[in-house]
C-alpha cells in the first residue's frame, strides 16, 4: 500500500516572527476563483464610485491681481513658475508650489494683451494696449533697483498677442497684421496681411517651427510660413475663432476655440473639414491649451466653466466650475501634465488637478498598483450602463444645466425642421450636411 | 573590437617577442575564432531544434536576430546555451488558464480596433503564460492511495491508512462518540479549519478540528434540521424546529429570523453573502447576511424541500423533489430556471462539482446518475444496491456516497465508468450528513453515533490561495479579508446560469439597430423608393395608363412570396403523388406470400 495525504508544515505558511510580513501563498487556478467576471465588475463599480467620491479637482486659488487676469505664460524651464498679466497692465510672477506671488510690477498702461517666455527661460516678452512690446528679465531686480524692461519696442498699432519661436531669437506678434520680429531689431523682419482684419492670436507650431497660425476677426484662421513672404492658406468659418493651440505631439493638428460655443480640431493639411467638433460649452470659448501628451486639451469659456476634452472626443470628459469663478479668460495645462491653471475675470488664478480624482504626492508602490488596477478595471467595464452612468455624472450650475437643455432642444428643433424640409422638397435638392461640414465657409490658398 | 592601437601593433611587428602582453580577452577571441565554425554550427543546430520544438516567443526571435549576423564576432564565448529561449510550457497547463478564444481580426480599415484587440490579446496571453509558469512553484502535491497488486484500495481500512501516514495526518482520523443527541449534520468552514456539528436533538458544537479545540457547545433545546457556517468562522446559522437562528462562535444567539420558518436545508453562497434556505413549506428563501435582509422568497409549490445543493460555479441552487425532478433556481426568478426529470422515484441527494460541469444525483430508484449540467444531458448511470442517501463531491472530484451505515468514496465517477469504490468505511450508525473538508484529505461524516473524520487521500486541493481562503490566516488577516470580501460582494441579481454573461457583448438584434438608425437619421435608408412611372408622350401617360403601369410593379415583394409558396406547394404535391404512385405500384405487385392472405 502506498499512501500520501496532504500534510502541510504550518511553518511554511505562517510568518516566523511578528516583525515579518504575513505570508500569502497564491494559487492562480481559475477554478479556485469563481465568479471572476462578476467580482471584477463589482470592483469596477466600487472603483468608479470611489473616483467620484475623491474627485476634488480644485487645489488652490492665487489672488493678488487688482483686475481680471487677461493672459498667462508658462515658464519654459521651471515647473513651479507662472506669469500672469492683468487688465490693468500689471504683471505678476507666481511660485506655484508655495502658492505665492514672488514679483509684481506695472508692465503696461491698459491691458497686458499677451505674454510669452523665451525658450531659454531667462527673459519674457509682454505686449500691451499702450502699443509697446517689452522684454523683461526673469530674475527680479535687486534691492533698490527699478523694474526696467531690457528692451522696449514702440509700435504703431495695438498688439493683441504674441508668441516666441521654439529655438530661434525670433518672435511673432499680431494686431492689425502679423509681424515677425528679430529680437535684435526694432522693426519687424516680415509682416503678413490678407485682407483688412485684425488678428486676435498667433501661435508657432511646436514641431515645424517655421510655421505659425493666427486667428483673424474675419472669422478665419490663417496659416503662415515664416520663410515665405505671403500667407499659406486660410479657412473661413461661420463664426470667429478666439484662439488656437497646436497639438504638441501630432503637430499637424490644431484646435481652435470658437465663438459659436464649439471647439474645432483641424488637420493643417486638409482645412476643408475639421476632423472633430468638440461641443459642450454653452457660451463662447475663450481659450484652449493642449496637454503636453497631446491626448487631451482644456478649454476656458465665457460660461464660467473649464472643460477637458479628449483630442478625438466630441464631448468633454470633465467640467470644472466654482461658485466664485467668473468668465474664464485664459487657461494653461502645466508641463508635467498634472495641473491646469485658469485665469478669470474676478482677478484670481486657479490651480486645478488635471485628473480630478488623482491622489497628489508620492504614492507607495502598492498604492500605485491598486490605482493602476482600478484604472484598468474602469476601462474594461466602462460601457456597462450602471458604471457609465456613475462615471459620467457631473453636477452643473443651474444656469448651465438649463442652457444645455435649451441648446439641445433648439438643436433638435433645427434638425427636425431640416428633416421636414428635406421630406417635402425635391429629392436631392436639400442635401445632408454633416455637423463637421456645417461650420466651414471656404478654404482659400 | 580591437582598438586602433592594437591593430597598428599587429601590422608593424612581426616578431613574437615584441607583442604586447597577452590579455585574457584576446585569448578568448582567438579561441573563439578557432571554434567559430563549430560554435556557429552548434548555434544553428540548436536554432533548428528550437524552431521545431516550440513556438517562438518574441524573446527567442530577438535572440535569433542577435545570433544571425554574418560576422561570428557577436557569438558569445564559451558553450552555447543547450536550451535556448524561455522554457516550454505544457499545453494542458496553458489550457487550464485559458479564458477565451482569440477574436477574429477586424477589417484592416478599423486599424484602431485592430490595435486595441492585438494589445489586449498580447496582454492576456502573457498573463496566461505567467500563470501557467507559476504552477511550477506551487509547494504542495495532492495525496493518493495505491494498493499493491491484488489489493483493492477499497479494502484498506482507515486504521491502516492512519498508521501508514505521519502522526499529524494520522490524527485527522478520529471518532467522536456522541450517541445522546445524534444523528448529526455537519459543515466545514470555507478555509477548512473549523467544523460545525448539529445534532438532531439540539446539540450544536463548533470545533477547531485540527487542534481539536472546542470553540463552543450548546444545546438549543429544540430539534436541529441543519447547520451552516456563514462567511467566516465567527458566525453560523442553525435551522431549528420553527425558526432560523444565527449564533456566534461563542454560542451566543445573535438573531432569530422569524421570516424563515421550518427550514430543512441551507446553503451559503460565499461570494454573494447569501444564505439560501429550503423549508418544509416548499419555500426557497434567500437571506443577505451582510445586511440582514430577505432578498427573495420563492414558493416552489413542490412540497417538502429536503434535498438541496448549490452549484459553486454559478451560485444556482439545485433542489431535489419527491417526484424525481431536480430544479434549478436563482433569486431573480419566481419560476425554476430548469426542471430535470432525473429519477423514477424521489430524489434523495444532489451534488454539483466545483467547476459546475457535473451534477451527481441519487434517487429512491437506487440509482446514481451523473449529468452534464451545462448541456443538461445524462452521462452515466450506476446502480447501487442500497441506494445513496447522502452525496458529497470533493475539490478534486472524488464522490462520497453514504448507503445506510457505509460510506463509499468513488474516483472519476464523472469521466469513466466505475465498478468498484475507491474507498469504503463502515460506521456505527446511519449516516446523516457528509462533507469533504476543503484543502484537506478528510471526509467528515455525521451519523447516529456521533461524528467520524475519515482520511480520503487525494480528496482536497493541496494548494490554497492565500487571498481567498487561507487556513493559516491570522485574526488580522481574517479581518482584512472580511472587509475586502464585503466590498466585492456580488449583487444577487448577477446570479445567472452562465457566470461570464456579464463580460459578453450585448449584441442588439438587427431590427433594434435598424430602428435606432432610422430614429437618428429621420428616414429609413433601406426603404424602397416609391415607383414613379416615367412620363411618356403621345397620350401614353393618361391616368389610366399610369395606373396600369403602376399595377405591373405593385406588391412586388408579396408577389415573390406568393410565387414561391405556390411553387413549393406544387412541388410537394408532385412529390406526394410520386410517392403514392410508387406505393401503389408496390402494392399491386403480387408477392409469393399473398396467397396466405385471406
Amino acid at each position: 500500500m502506498k499512501v500520501k495525504v496532504i500534510a502541510r508544515n504550518p511553518d511554511d505558511y505562517v510568518r516566523e516572527t511578528k516583525l515579518d510580513i504575513q505570508r500569502v501563498p497564491r494559487n492562480y487556478d481559475p477554478s479556485l476563483h469563481p465568479f471572476e467576471v462578476s467580482r471584477e465588475y463589482t470592483r469596477a463599480l466600487n472603483a468608479t464610485k470611489l473616483e467620484r467620491v475623491f474627485a476634488k479637482p480644485f487645489v488652490a486659488s492665487l489672488d493678488g491681481h487688482r483686475d481680471g487676469v487677461n493672459c498667462m505664460a508658462k515658464h519654459a524651464k521651471s515647473l513651479s513658475t507662472l506669469l500672469s498679466g492683468s487688465c490693468d497692465g500689471e504683471v505678476k510672477v507666481w511660485n506655484l508650489s508655495k502658492h505665492e506671488c514672488v514679483r509684481t510690477f506695472q508692465a503696461h498702461e491698459g491691458f497686458v494683451r499677451g505674454m510669452v517666455v523665451r525658450y531659454c527661460g531667462t527673459s519674457f516678452f509682454t505686449v500691451g494696449d499702450d502699443k509697446t512690446i517689452k522684454q523683461w528679465k526673469m530674475e527680479s531686480p535687486g534691492y533698490g533697483e527699478e523694474e526696467e524692461p531690457i528692451n522696449t519696442i514702440l509700435g504703431k498699432t495695438v498688439y493683441t498677442g504674441l508668441d516666441h519661436h521654439q529655438n530661434d531669437p525670433v518672435f511673432a506678434t499680431c494686431g492689425q497684421q502679423v509681424d515677425i520680429w528679430d529680437e535684435q531689431r526694432s522693426s519687424p523682419i516680415r509682416s503678413f496681411t490678407w485682407g483688412v482684419d485684425s488678428f486676435s492670436s498667433v501661435h508657432f507650431n511646436p514641431v515645424e517651427t517655421e510655421l505659425l497660425a493666427s486667428c483673424a476677426s474675419d472669422r478665419s484662421i490663417v496659416l503662415y510660413d515664416m520663410r515665405e513672404s505671403t500667407p499659406l492658406k486660410k479657412v473661413i468659418m461661420t463664426m470667429r475663432s478666439n484662439t488656437l493651440s497646436w497639438n504638441p505631439m501630432e503637430a499637424y493638428y490644431f484646435t481652435c476655440a470658437n465663438e459659436d460655443y464649439n471647439l474645432y480640431t483641424y488637420d493643417m493639411r486638409y482645412l476643408a473639414k475639421p476632423i472633430m467638433v468638440h461641443m459642450d460649452h454653452v457660451s463662447a470659448v475663450l481659450d484652449v491649451d493642449y496637454a503636453p501628451t497631446g491626448k487631451e486639451f482644456v478649454s476656458a469659456s465665457f460660461d464660467k466653466t473649464i472643460r477637458i476634452f479628449a483630442k478625438d472626443g466630441g464631448h468633454s470628459r470633465e467640467v470644472y466650475h466654482t461658485k466664485r469663478m467668473q468668465h474664464v479668460i485664459c487657461i494653461k495645462w502645466s508641463a508635467d501634465n498634472k495641473y491646469i491653471l485658469s485665469g478669470s475675470d474676478e482677478m484670481n488664478i486657479r490651480l486645478w488637478k488635471a485628473n480630478a480624482a488623482e491622489k497628489l504626492g508620492v504614492l507607495a508602490p502598492r498604492e500605485r498598483e491598486a490605482a493602476n488596477y482600478s484604472q484598468k478595471l474602469k476601462e474594461k467595464f466602462q460601457h456597462h450602463p450602471q458604471i457609465r452612468r456613475i462615471a459620467r455624472h457631473r453636477h452643473l450650475p443651474k444656469t448651465i444645466y438649463h442652457q444645455t437643455k435649451e441648446l439641445r432642444i433648439m438643436k433638435e428643433a433645427r434638425r427636425r425642421k431640416e428633416r421636414n424640409v428635406r421630406k417635402h422638397s425635391k429629392p436631392g435638392s436639400v442635401p445632408v450636411v454633416s455637423e463637421k461640414e456645417k461650420h466651414v465657409v471656404t478654404v482659400m490658398k | 573590437m580591437a582598438s586602433p592601437g592594437e591593430a597598428a601593433v599587429d601590422e608593424t611587428h612581426v616578431g613574437k617577442k615584441k607583442k604586447p602582453p597577452a590579455r585574457y580577452w584576446q585569448e578568448l577571441q582567438e579561441e573563439e575564432r578557432k571554434d567559430e565554425n563549430k560554435v556557429k554550427n552548434d548555434a544553428e543546430q540548436s536554432k533548428e531544434a528550437q524552431q521545431q520544438e516550440e513556438d517562438e516567443t518574441q524573446k527567442a526571435k530577438k535572440r535569433k536576430q542577435d545570433q544571425s549576423p554574418s560576422d561570428g564576432e557577436k557569438v558569445k564565448p564559451g558553450k552555447s546555451d543547450p536550451f535556448p529561449g524561455p522554457a516550454p510550457i505544457p499545453e494542458d497547463r496553458l489550457q487550464k488558464f485559458k479564458r477565451k478564444d482569440k477574436l477574429k481580426k477586424p477589417h484592416r480599415k478599423q486599424h484602431k480596433l485592430r490595435d486595441i484587440i492585438a494589445r489586449s490579446e498580447d496582454a492576456s496571453e502573457m498573463a496566461q503564460k505567467q500563470a501557467a509558469r507559476f504552477d511550477l512553484l506551487l509547494p504542495e502535491e495532492a495525496g493518493f492511495l495505491e494498493g499493491d497488486e491484488d489489493e483493492d484500495t477499497c479494502m484498506i481500512s482507515q486504521e491502516d491508512i492512519a498508521e501508514a501516514v505521519d502522526i499529524t495526518s494520522g490524527a485527522k482520523y478520529f471518532n467522536l462518540k456522541l450517541s445522546q443527541f445524534g444523528p448529526y449534520r455537519l459543515d466545514y468552514s470555507k478555509t477548512g479549519r473549523h467544523l460545525l456539528l448539529g445534532g438532531r436533538r439540539g446539540h450544536v458544537a463548533c470545533i477547531d478540528w485540527t487542534s481539536k479545540q472546542l470553540m463552543c457547545e450548546i444545546n438549543v433545546m429544540e430539534s436541529v434540521n441543519d447547520v451552516k457556517w456563514l462567511h467566516s468562522e465567527a458566525m453560523y446559522a442553525v435551522a431549528q424546529k420553527k425558526w432560523l437562528y444565527i449564533y456566534d462562535s461563542n454560542g451566543i444567539e445573535l438573531h432569530c429570523i422569524r421570516k424563515f420558518n421550518d427550514v430543512l436545508r441551507m446553503q451559503f453562497l460565499p461570494y454573494h453573502f447569501l444564505l439560501a434556505t429550503a423549508s418544509a413549506t416548499s419555500f426557497l428563501q434567500y437571506l443577505d447576511v451582510s445586511v440582514g435582509k430577505e432578498v427573495a422568497a420563492i414558493c416552489t409549490k413542490t412540497g417538502r424541500l429536503d434535498v438541496m445543493c448549490q452549484n459553486p460555479h454559478n451560485a444556482i441552487i439545485h433542489l431535489g423533489h419527491a417526484n424525481g425532478t431536480v430544479t434549478l433556481w436563482s433569486p431573480n426568478q419566481k419560476e425554476a430556471l430548469v426542471k430535470m426529470l432525473c429519477h423514477q422515484g424521489g430524489v434523495r441527494s444532489v451534488a454539483v462539482d466545483k467547476t459546475g460541469t457535473y451534477m451527481v444525483t441519487s434517487g429512491m430508484d437506487k440509482k446514481l446518475k451523473v449529468y452534464d449540467i451545462r448541456a443538461f444531458k445524462p452521462l452515466k448511470s450506476y446502480f447501487l444496491p442500497a441506494g445513496a442517501a447522502c452525496l458529497s463531491l470533493s475539490q478534486r472530484g472524488l464522490l462520497s456516497a453514504a448507503t445506510g451505515d457505509v460510506v463509499q468514496v468513488y474516483k472519476d465517477v464523472c469521466s469513466m465508468p466505475v465498478t468498484k469504490p475507491y474507498m469504503a468505511h463502515r460506521l456505527r450508525g446511519t449516516v446523516w450528513g457528509l462533507h469533504f473538508c476543503p484543502f484537506e484529505d478528510v471526509l467528515g461524516v455525521g451519523h447516529g453515533d456521533g461524528f467520524t473524520s475519515m482520511l480520503v487521500p487525494g480528496a482536497g486541493e493541496p494548494n490554497f490561495d492565500g487571498l481567498d481562503a487561507n487556513p493559516y490566516r491570522s485574526a488580522k488577516q481574517r479581518q482584512e479579508w472580511e472587509v475586502k470580501a464585503l466590498m466585492e460582494k456580488i449583487q444577487p441579481d448577477l446570479i445567472s446560469l452562465d457566470p461570464t454573461e456579464l463580460a459578453q457583448v450585448d449584441q442588439a438584434t438587427w431590427e433594434q439597430r435598424h430602428q435606432d438608425r432610422v430614429e437618428v437619421l429621420g428616414f429609413d435608408p433601406l426603404a424602397k423608393e416609391k415607383f414613379v412611372p416615367k412620363y411618356k408622350k403621345k397620350g401614353r401617360s393618361s391616368a389610366g395608363a399610369i395606373e396600369r403601369r403602376k399595377k405591373q410593379v405593385a406588391h412586388e415583394e408579396q408577389r415573390d412570396v406568393i410565387r414561391k409558396s405556390v411553387e413549393d406547394k406544387v412541388k410537394m404535391e408532385k412529390e406526394r403523388k410520386e410517392r403514392e404512385r410508387k406505393k401503389a405500384a408496390l402494392s399491386t405487385q403480387k408477392s409469393a406470400l399473398d396467397r396466405f392472405k385471406k
